[in-house]
């Protein structure tokens, strides 16, 4: 993943009189065709041209239609953003771009598996913090749990932070999947 | 005829379907029975180069020359990484170009075979689009697609990579016109209600300006058509970019040079202090708007372009219209006939009277010497002995070429052929021979700097081959100039390694081709002398040995505005022009 570009960098006078205004996070659901280098023609776009990645999901969708939908969730200004749509749109395997946040009202979840470990008493904090937050045990032994936790990213973070103290060993999350609400495709 | 035939057979015939009559190439192990499906055949005439490069520049020259696809053949590895400079040279100025590519067999891919690379991937950042196929069931479907995906849109180039293996294979031959692309169809129209308020903010304009550029050129002749008929009847200012010139005529009166870095005064200050902007095919390129702050503070700007990510990328525009050049300059024309007012005559008369004086200023006049041929003086006087003839210009890259764009004039598109995005040195000769073979009865001319020419210099041996005429004119000042001309600017006059030392002499290496070679130093022996190149029905070297230190100007300096221009008649103290935050730029 791309660190956000310093801020500090100096502002070259051919740099874009555009991107004075503020930084944005939004989801962008992106529907190609499931061929070989696909993936790496989108993320070759955002590293070749500076575009931040914050999070990025791939599968196929559709297997008779050979269609897979890549979430990625990017930051930049509000213009940034919107030439980051332009630019998927003209890659000639891309069926279609779709800003969710712009859209609004889209629904965002992510999956996480979290391993902990410890003895004795951390392990009742950390099975009583897991049922508060709905994570299910999907591996024990002994000394260790592996929780399985579904939400939004604020969500993970915030359990992700509570293990912390009580043992936490590591961490594998999906990134972002999205679909917008009501019954209409995007 | 039975379509079942082997891939390599497939290429050939698809490449004949495709109305191919020429293309470019280099063999090698990995496309040798594409070479061999050639030499079966005598419809497609191949042209063979001295060096992947030079084959990638020759397609571009032809492609742009001929408003055709530009076809190059070349095997895997080295003959595949040697064409990287061509195909983002074509992707930068946006010309159509088809680049076939062999590839080790499949069962070998990623073993790092002998001449093994991984092409899609090397040029997947290069390329409007790239294949590599792996099997045969593919191959004719990708061969059409490709050339539907080159020129449709923004044209560019596109990579096919064919394994050897596929190339033997026998497979079904798919005819062009049953396929179709199911998921790039670009926007050709304008939407109509956006022609509408163009028209009606081209109807209140007071100071308004047409900036066009090379995508007039590309969407063929009938946007230079219809550009010309849209500025006839707005009597608006028309400049335009390096890849734009000769959509507009430059024999017109309201065509007021180009514009930019190099532009002309009048071009740049229009541009500057006009109130509507109307950019067809251009792109706001940071040659073209110098500082972006105060690039043209006071004006509304309509942008037509037929790729969306060119709007609002680096200029902030108050009207986007996406379509092709050509749907969208049709539809202002009727438009603007239809709603039947014409901007405030008086206001117009103002703008053209400002324009005049800009224009007095005469910003591409220089110092006159009857003892030094100054580059300037050599380009006005090849421009009024080959005016009147079926002439193409290509370029390299450099101050020469910067002269060529201000004291060469076209009236036709697809005249003119230089490299402006990626600014290739090197792309001029091949270039050439590219035009050449697309128009082998006109006078080919590559306008050269003594530096960029020995970049491939290897296709004169491609020129005499197949008996190409093309004309080049050396303007040798002995340094790449327009690297000590920025040295001058911004480091002191520290000349560091830009002196042309250990020269080849061009008459004699022009001999040691079989070609013809022609020096002149002497300002009064200049028009004879270009008469003896234009008259040689050969290729010709003409080593014309200029000022070695003149300048191109004007200049807008780096980090400046339009209207913060460096005069031929002030360039005295230019050492001390830029300052700090523009010496970081390019």
């Amino acid at each position: 993943m791309n660190a956000p570009s310093a801020p500090s960098a100096p502002l070259s006078p051919y740099s874009s009189a555009l991107g004075k205004s503020n930084i944005e996070v939004h989801t962008l659901s992106v529907l190609v065709d499931n061929e070989p280098g696909v993936l790496a023609r989108v993320v070759g776009l955002f590293s070749g041209r500076g575009y931040n990645i914050e999070s990025l999901t791939v599968a196929e969708v559709a297997h008779a239609e050979h269609l897979s939908r890549i979430t990625i969730v990017t930051s930049g200004t509000p213009e940034a953003i919107e030439q980051i749509g332009h630019q998927l749109e003209r890659l000639v395997p891309i069926h279609k771009v779709t800003d969710l946040t712009l859209r609004g009202g889209a629904v965002e979840r992510e999956l996480a598996m979290i391993k902990v470990a410890g003895k004795g008493a951390c392990r009742d904090e950390a099975l009583r913090l897991a049922d508060a937050f709905r994570a299910r045990v999907i591996d024990a032994s002994i000394e260790s749990f592996v929780f399985e936790l579904t939400g939004n990213v604020g969500k993970i973070d915030q359990f992700i932070d509570l293990m912390r103290p009580i043992g936490l060993v590591e961490v594998a999350r999906t990134g972002v999947a999205a679909i917008s609400r009501g019954p209409n495709p995007i | 005829m039975s379509n079942l035939m082997t891939g390599a057979e497939m290429v050939v015939r698809a490449l004949q379907d495709q109305g191919v009559d020429t293309i470019f190439g280099y063999p090698g192990g990995a496309v040798l029975p594409i070479y061999d499906a050639l030499f079966h055949q005598d419809q497609i005439k191949h042209v063979l180069v001295r060096h992947e490069q030079g084959a990638a520049h020759a397609a571009e020259g032809y492609a742009r020359s001929s408003g055709k696809v530009g076809v190059l053949l070349v095997t895997s590895g080295p003959g595949a990484t040697n064409t990287i400079t061509g195909l983002t040279d074509a992707l930068m100025d946006s010309i159509p170009l088809i680049c076939i590519t062999g590839q080790v067999p499949t069962h070998l891919i990623g073993s790092d075979a002998f001449q093994e690379c991984d092409t899609v991937g090397i040029t997947r950042h290069c390329t409007k689009h790239n294949y590599l196929v792996r099997q045969v069931e593919d191959l004719a479907r990708i061969l059409h697609e490709a050339f539907y995906v080159a020129q449709n849109g923004r044209p560019g180039p596109v990579v096919i990579d064919i394994p050897k293996d596929v190339q033997f294979a026998l497979g079904a031959y798919l005819l062009p016109d049953r396929i179709e692309h199911k998921t790039y169809k670009p926007k050709l129209d304008g939407d109509a209600d956006k022609i509408a308020q163009a028209v009606a903010m081209m109807a209140t304009a007071r100071r308004p300006i047409f900036y066009t550029g090379g995508g007039v050129v590309n969407s063929g002749l009938e946007a230079s058509s219809l550009l010309r008929e849209l500025a006839g009847l707005t009597g608006f200012p028309v400049t335009s970019t390096l890849m734009g010139l000769g959509a507009f005529p430059a024999s017109d009166k309201q065509w007021i040079g180009m514009l930019g870095m190099h532009g002309t005064f009048e071009a740049n200050n229009a541009m500057h202090d006009c109130d509507l902007m109307i950019a067809v095919g251009a792109r706001f390129d940071d040659r073209i708007t110098g500082r972006l702050d105060a690039f043209s503070p006071g004006s509304k700007k309509i942008h037509i372009d037929i790729d969306p990510s060119s709007i609002n990328k680096n200029v902030k525009i108050d009207l986007g219209i996406v379509g092709d050049c050509s749907h969208v300059l049709r539809q202002l024309v009727d438009a603007y006939r239809a709603q039947g007012k014409q901007p405030d005559a008086g206001a117009l008369a103002r703008w053209w009277a400002q324009i005049d004086k800009w224009r007095a200023r005469r910003s591409l006049s220089f110092k006159a010497s009857d003892t030094v041929i100054k580059p300037q003086y050599a380009v006005q006087r090849l421009y009024e002995l080959t005016k009147s003839r079926d002439v193409y210009i290509t370029t390299e890259v450099g101050q020469h070429q910067m002269w060529a764009a201000q004291h060469y004039h076209f009236d036709e598109p697809n005249r003119w052929m230089t490299s402006g995005g990626l600014g290739t040195m090197g792309y001029g000769l091949p270039a050439a021979i590219g035009a050449q073979m697309a128009h082998p009865q006109a006078l080919v001319i590559d306008i050269a700097g003594e530096a960029s020419i020995l970049m491939n210099i290897q296709e004169m041996s491609t020129a005499l081959q197949y008996r190409l005429p093309v004309k080049i004119f050396i303007l040798n000042n002995e340094y790449m100039g327009m690297v000590r001309q920025w040295q001058e600017l911004l480091h002191g006059g520290r000349y560091s390694e830009s002196y042309s030392e250990a020269l080849p002499d061009f008459v004699k290496l022009a001999e040691a081709y079989g070609a013809h070679g022609i020096r002149c130093s002497d300002p009064a022996d200049l028009d004879a002398a270009i008469m003896e190149m234009i008259d040689i029905p050969r290729p010709v070297i003409f080593d014309c040995i200029v000022d070695k230190t003149e300048n191109c100007l004007p200049m807008i300096p780096s980090g400046k505005a339009h209207n913060e221009m460096i005069m031929p008649d002030e360039d005295a103290d230019m050492g001390t022009m830029i300052d700090a935050p523009g010496k970081m730029l390019v």
